[in-house]
């Protein structure tokens, strides 16, 4: 009890030492200077060591026990530890102390203080307001919203195509089944940066250019310089969206009533077809009555010079986007329907049988059994592959695309310089996304997990 | 002589070139309890599987409870309904506890009220002695334990006919006895059942009639005590010299 | 029912709807081709919008019609089973077909009829197809990078002993076998290694040496894929065992080291070799770029090599575990001669996946300055004596990279099935 205590005073100050080191800087600083440049390097892993002393007391609370079951003396358990911290610790101060004496030779400082400075560069694309005057912190955010556009779309187009190759993959039909096989094994063994390429110097560079281009679907435009498509004006946007708040609202209850009246009384009602009409009936209904309308900004051909078109208005999607989000889909989509056939295939026939014979119609099979069994072998690769796309997301540098490491690891480096700082900043993204989304899987993992002995 | 619940007339079936049934003629009596017995490959599983339509049979008719198998399928979802299986891999449905597979069928098909289901399948539980374990998932039981249940959650339908597909093939022999014990008990309340299976001694002590089947025919249809007694095959007859 | 007996097929109809059927097929499945092959149409009477529908329209009438179960005719059962068992089938089937030949001519003619391959410039390509000679002219260059001409040989000669001395296994006598792995794990990266320094570097033995800054292509994706994959294997061995170890620093080192290099792209790994290692590392040490790219794509590929063998190690039954500890041996001792021997045979497809991921992740190193074969296509593209051939080059390395990753993936596919049954 004596060692657990001392282990959580451990902890507790090793806490303390880090946020006292990430908000205040170190608390020798004002030491010497010459004491300063030697304990430094050490001083700044004093937290990990205060974790590392309250973890083997944890332990040792626990070891009376453990020792017996391991075999061996207290010595064969903590040496070869020991060992393995100090060559750790150890190459870490190496570095430490390296950087330290190359930073003061270059006339560096370490820290975050660039962040507010203006960044005075331009981005192609971006969703939210962004100019040459704003700091770097904002490119930062303005770069990583970005990324996670093209990870979103990415994953919305490699799931439709993964699910339909997926299910391809099973079908009784012979070209069918082997259309999609090819198709895997067509994308899957193309290097991914070969693919973004071929799309964006070779496929897309063949589009017409926006003065020669023919609409597609009537109001949008494919052209080399980009897709263009209407954009919407909204009349009291917030109304039509609170209707929809509304008619989603109502769906929860209804779904909630209909399974009361199923558990009390035994009655089922048609849920999905009602939660279908109200979500389409509410919404229209505010452009009868809630003075809400929508317009469309048709993109106009525009000439800029004698031989220079774009069009105005609208919405333009750059090529590099269009090129990057087609090469991530159908490239992870390989390895979705790969997930989809896995899933589908780890059911036993004799599951669809024993629902069918119990009379359950065939979408309540599907629904009631084939779908809750198949998501719990699905879900968690195809999360995986999500990851993959996104940290893949990264290739867009490849085609300067405005992304995380073309903006902040690529161009705000060159201008700063901060070689440390800045990947730093860029991998601890990356990292703290997939290790968000791994926390969430295992969670997840855990709340599905069918129990067995 | 009460009326014939399933009523099969000259019935074929294909897999592919190969003919699984020729010819099957049978009639069920209510109340009545058949053993099918045979080789394997006999095709006595696909005609079992034939009466609640998991396979399709290509020619002949099957009626059972006064309707038709056909392609109408609402037909079948209502014959399925009244048609109880269990098979011989128990195919109890693993993301479900116990109590939830067994009150499964009666909400979503019978529309009963979640409580009442849950009464139900409880008394269907008791029957077969693994109330205790209502709460508990398929994955922790043993394969007795789960074939029993898979008993129970046919039984929470109500069927009026009860199918079993070697329900005993797949167990350890020490689970063998609480299973056929749990079928006895069954077949005593006076249920209707047809049974695939090679333990004779099962057949012996409830079946009202025996038939014996080989190469997609039926052989040797007889009383249970006269199939034993004295065979008119010689094929019965060699059959019956190698399992007893 | 009698009503449709016309429309509905059986036995009985056979001959009569079969010919129909047959005939409707042939006539769509012909319209589609002549109009794509030969620009034939044959249906033109028809108005434009509806002449676009009738073949898939005809086909279907006709497959409906010859979807007949168990006909007594083999050929037909089995088309059936295959493309026509619904509808929905037959109309997938019908519009897979009719891609298919409204796909092959023009790909075919661009590759290959309108395609140019003589003469070495670019005014060779006159016609409306690719241009190969392109690929002709630049072949070396794409395969070798800035590598000089004339000493291609030393690359060919050290792949070939590479390959040579990697197929030993094959060939070794049972009483050899038992050093395979030592031969694999220690011996075989060794000598590899000395061979292509010595070889491609030069410097030696009268060789000239060659920066690697000329090194590029495919030689160079074969190489940096090569030294990763040998480098990263005992890595990835010693943080799996760590990752299983009892010893919680150990264990939590491992965790931290495999989920940190798992959790961040390979892009930011080499943006770190090139800008941040430096700043590391003593200030008057140099170290070569491409040493700097392998040893991060080493430390990268290692914690996925890591989770790949820590698979093989879980799969191996306690009892073998159990077996070893009984017989008295200690950690190491069990280890070397039991759980990894077993452990590493059961992970060789595993293995076999992460270099084929290698492989599809190098050209990725174009963004430090390493120009292979991707990377060459950029130069090559830039070339103002070759502008606007992107689509020749990106389809030439796609065809390459594309053979080297299928049989790859064959290849660990079959070993993992064979492993399958022999267990």
């Amino acid at each position: 009890m004596k060692f657990r205590i001392l282990a959580y005073l451990f902890f507790f100050v090793g806490i303390a030492d880090l946020f006292i080191k990430i908000f205040y800087g170190n608390i020798f600083s004002d030491l010497t200077e010459d004491y300063y440049e030697i304990a430094n390097p050490i001083l700044v892993f004093t937290p990990v060591l205060f974790f590392s002393i309250g973890g083997i007391f944890l332990k040792e609370s626990k070891v009376s026990l453990t020792l017996e079951n391991f075999g061996t003396s207290r010595i064969k358990y903590y040496s070869p530890q020991f060992i393995c911290l100090s060559v750790v610790v150890l190459i870490f101060l190496f570095f430490t102390f390296n950087a330290q004496m190359n930073m003061e030779n270059r006339g560096i400082d370490f820290g975050f203080g660039f962040l507010t400075q203006e960044a005075s560069f331009d981005m192609q694309f971006s969703l939210m307001d962004y100019d040459g005057q704003d700091p770097y912190w904002w490119a930062y955010v303005v770069a990583l919203l970005n990324t996670l556009l093209v990870a979103v779309l990415g994953i919305i187009f490699c799931t439709i195509i993964g699910v339909i190759v997926g299910i391809a993959r099973l079908s009784p039909n012979f070209l069918i089944r082997n259309s999609a096989a090819w198709y895997v094994e067509f994308f899957r063994n193309i290097p991914l940066l070969l693919q973004i390429f071929f799309w964006y110097y070779a496929a897309l560079r063949a589009l017409p250019l926006p003065q020669d281009a023919s609409p597609l679907f009537g109001v949008t435009y494919l052209t080399i310089k980009g897709y263009y498509m209407p954009a919407f004006i909204w009349n009291n946007l917030n109304i039509f969206l609170y209707s929809i708040l509304a008619a989603i609202i109502a769906i929860i209850f209804i779904r909630y009533y209909a399974n009361k009246l199923r558990d009390n009384e035994g009655k089922q009602i048609p849920v999905f077809y009602i939660s279908l009409i109200i979500l389409i009936i509410l919404p229209a209904f505010t452009f009868l009555a809630g003075g809400v309308s929508l317009n469309f900004e048709i993109p106009v051909l525009k000439q800029l010079s004698a031989t220079s078109f774009i069009y105005d208005g609208g919405i333009a999607v750059p090529p590099e986007l269009i090129a990057l989000t087609l090469a991530l889909s159908l490239y992870t989509a390989t390895f979705v329907a790969e997930c989809v056939r896995a899933g589908i295939q780890g059911i036993s026939k004799g599951q669809k049988e024993a629902a069918a014979s119990l009379g359950l119609t065939p979408n309540q099979v599907l629904k009631l059994v084939i779908m809750p069994q198949a998501l719990r072998i699905i879900i968690p690769p195809t999360t995986n592959q999500y990851l993959n796309l996104t940290k893949n997301s990264s290739l867009a540098a490849a085609i300067a695309y405005p992304d995380l490491v073309l903006v902040f690891a690529g161009t705000a480096l060159m201008q700063t310089g901060r070689a440390i700082e800045i990947v730093s900043i860029t991998m601890l993204t990356y990292l703290s996304i997939s290790l968000a989304i791994a926390a969430l899987m295992n969670w997840y993992n855990k709340l599905i997990e069918i129990k067995e002995k | 002589m009460s009326e014939a619940i399933i009523k099969i007339q000259n019935m074929n079936k294909w897999f592919g070139d190969f003919q699984v049934l020729k010819d099957i003629n049978l009639e069920v009596e209510k109340n009545k309890k058949i053993v099918v017995c045979g080789p394997s490959g006999s095709g006595k599983s696909t005609l079992i599987r034939c009466i609640n339509r998991l396979e399709e049979h290509q020619k002949g008719s099957i009626v059972v409870d006064g309707t038709e198998l056909s392609e109408n399928t609402k037909n079948i979802e209502q014959i399925r309904a009244e048609v109880g299986m269990v098979f011989q891999q128990f195919n109890l449905f693993p993301h479900l506890s116990i109590l939830d597979n067994c009150t499964l069928a009666p909400i979503w098909v019978r529309k009963m009220p979640k409580k009442q289901a849950q009464e139900l399948a409880m008394q269907q539980l008791e029957k077969v002695q693994i109330s205790d374990q209502a709460q508990k998932f398929p994955g922790q039981l043993s394969g007795g334990q789960q074939q029993r249940c898979a008993i129970a959650r046919a039984l929470c339908m109500e069927p009026k006919i009860m199918l079993f597909d070697e329900p005993t093939s797949a167990l350890d022999p020490e689970m063998i006895k609480e299973v056929l014990d749990a079928m006895v008990n069954l077949a005593k309340g006076g249920m209707t059942m047809i049974v695939v299976t090679h333990e004779m001694g099962f057949a012996k002590e409830v079946a009202d009639e025996v038939i014996f089947m080989d190469e997609g025919m039926i052989v040797e249809k007889a009383e249970t005590k006269e199939f034993f007694a004295n065979p008119k095959s010689e094929r019965t007859k060699l059959f019956l010299s190698q399992i007893l | 029912m009698s009503k449709f007996t016309f429309l509905k097929s059986d036995r009985s109809n056979i001959q009569l709807v079969l010919i129909t059927g047959t005939f409707l097929i042939t006539i769509s499945i012909l319209d589609v081709f002549l109009n794509s092959f030969f620009r034939l149409n044959l249906i033109s009477f028809l108005p434009s919008k509806v002449s676009f529908l009738t073949p898939f329209i005809i086909g279907m009438i006709g497959l409906n019609l010859i979807r007949i179960e168990f006909s007594g005719n083999r050929f037909l059962d089995t088309l059936n089973k295959n493309i026509n068992t619904s509808n929905f089938n037959a109309a997938l089937t019908l519009l897979i077909i009719f891609v298919i030949f409204k796909a092959i001519p023009p790909s075919l003619s661009w590759m290959i009829l309108d395609a140019n391959i003589s003469g070495d410039t670019k005014e060779a390509c006159t016609g409306t197809g690719a241009c190969w000679t392109y690929i002709k002219v630049w072949f070396r260059r794409f395969m070798y990078g800035m590598y000089p001409n004339e000493q291609h040989w030393r690359i060919n000669t050290a792949f070939l002993l590479v390959i040579g001395l990697g197929t030993f296994g094959l060939f070794a006598t049972e009483k050899m076998k038992k050093f395979l792995a030592l031969y694999y794990v220690v011996i075989y990266p060794i000598i590899a290694f000395l061979i292509i320094y010595y070889l491609i570097s030069g410097g030696y033995f009268g060789l000239e040496w060659i920066e690697t800054g000329a090194w590029g292509g495919l030689s160079l994706t074969f190489i940096v894929s090569f030294f990763c994959l040998i480098f990263c294997f005992p890595l990835g061995m010693i943080l799996a065992l760590g990752r299983r170890s009892n010893l919680p620093a150990v264990r939590y080192i491992s965790i931290g080291y495999i989920e940190f290099w798992r959790g961040v792209p390979l892009i930011t790994v080499l943006f770190m070799s090139s800008v941040m290692f430096p700043m590391f590392l003593p200030e008057d040490f140099f170290m070569d770029k491409l040493v700097r790219v392998i040893i991060a794509i080493t430390l990268f590929e290692g914690a996925y090599c890591a989770e790949v063998i820590r698979g093989g190690l879980q799969s191996l039954p306690r009892g073998q575990y159990d077996a070893a500890k009984s017989l008295g041996m200690g950690y190491w001792k069990m280890h070397i001669f039991v759980i990894l021997p077993q452990a590493l045979k059961l992970v060789i497809p595993g293995i076999c996946n992460t270099f084929l991921a290698l492989v599809k992740d190098t050209p990725l190193i174009f963004v430090v300055g390493l120009a292979e074969l991707a990377g060459m296509l950029a130069l090559a593209k830039t070339n103002p004596k070759w502008l606007g051939f992107a689509m020749e080059g990106y389809i030439f390395a796609a065809i390459i990279f594309w053979i080297i990753c299928y049989a790859m993936s064959k290849y660990s596919y079959n070993l993992e099935e064979k492993y399958k049954t022999d267990r």
